[in-house]
């Protein structure tokens, strides 16, 4: 069961719209290695993990994704408030304009839509536990991308404490990771092998 | 009936309780969200959420956290978060 807590993980205040930025920044929220595929992929995969750390990091790892999901939409909408109709014609906002008007959609920036394809749940927790390690490094290539794309502090001190975030769930899953390795001639892992082997 | 059948009794219970109070607070939130000022509905929640947050606490002490913000979280001087089964196991829960 979840609760919500009226508040930003970290504030988000954007007083310049700039609809360029935010057709970058949405692919955070549904592109490949966006937030919503992040916290999709954690709270899937927590039903088949390996044993009770494994199991608490996906789900708050997984919880704190939907914290950032609400920050990135925060920042996309905050830049695209009060666009004019020459500024969303100049910026090439048009195609993201007709469809969506300035509602929050996921899609990657090449307007492609969020897809479950963009994520793995194996049952395998080690092939889970790879993927999720990759998936951060992902998502921090991303936010490094962006970082060198806007320039515009009131969008680059959320993106970096974004990117910061990345590397800590890197760092936490890693410990569930060698665990799994280490446990690998442990019997549960052994039935895991063969009923894969079937 | 053994300790641990009495217990395990206990702890349904007690989730069962919590269950019913926190369903009771939330159904009475979305009423809220679009009658702000319904007062009926506003002493209603106020007694739910109370019945909820010392349930939450009870529970806590008894059998393990169930939010973060249970201060029985750190009992032991253990991280209990990860020491009772999750809700999907079909245990307890």
């Amino acid at each position: 069961m979840w609760n919500y807590e009226k508040r930003l993980e970290y504030p988000v205040n954007i007083k310049t719209p700039n609809a360029k930025i935010a057709q970058i920044i949405i692919s955070q929220y549904g592109g490949p290695d966006g937030e919503m595929g992040a916290s999709m992929r954690y709270l899937s995969q927590r039903y088949t993990a390996p044993n009770r750390t494994t199991m608490a990091v996906l789900t708050d790892v997984g919880t704190e994704e939907l914290a950032h999901l609400e920050m990135v939409a925060t920042i996309v909408h905050q830049l695209t408030r009060d666009l004019t109709p020459e500024e969303i014609e100049k910026s090439g906002f048009a195609p993201y304009y007709v469809d969506h008007t300035v509602g929050i959609w996921p899609q990657a920036a090449s307007g492609m839509p969020f897809s479950s394809s963009q994520f793995q749940s194996t049952g395998d927790p080690l092939t889970d536990l790879f993927e999720d390690l990759a998936a951060e490094q992902k998502a921090r290539t991303t936010y490094d991308n962006i970082l060198r794309l806007v320039k515009d502090p009131e969008v680059a001190d959320p993106i970096r404490f974004l990117r910061a975030r990345e590397i800590v769930h890197f760092q936490r899953f890693g410990d569930p990771m060698r665990n799994t390795v280490n446990s690998w001639e442990s019997r549960r892992h052994f039935l895991l092998k063969k009923t894969s082997e079937k | 009936m053994s300790t641990m059948d009495r217990n395990k009794m206990d702890r349904n219970a007690m989730l069962q309780q919590i269950n019913e109070v926190s369903f009771a607070a939330y159904d009475t939130l979305l009423f809220l969200d679009t009658h702000p000022n319904d007062q009926q509905a506003l002493e209603f929640y106020r007694e739910m959420s109370q019945k909820r947050n010392s349930a939450l606490e009870e529970y806590g002490r008894l059998f393990g956290p169930l939010t973060m913000d249970c201060t029985s979280i750190t009992n032991g001087n253990r991280w209990q978060w990860i020491d009772q089964p999750w809700p999907w196991e079909g245990g307890a829960c």
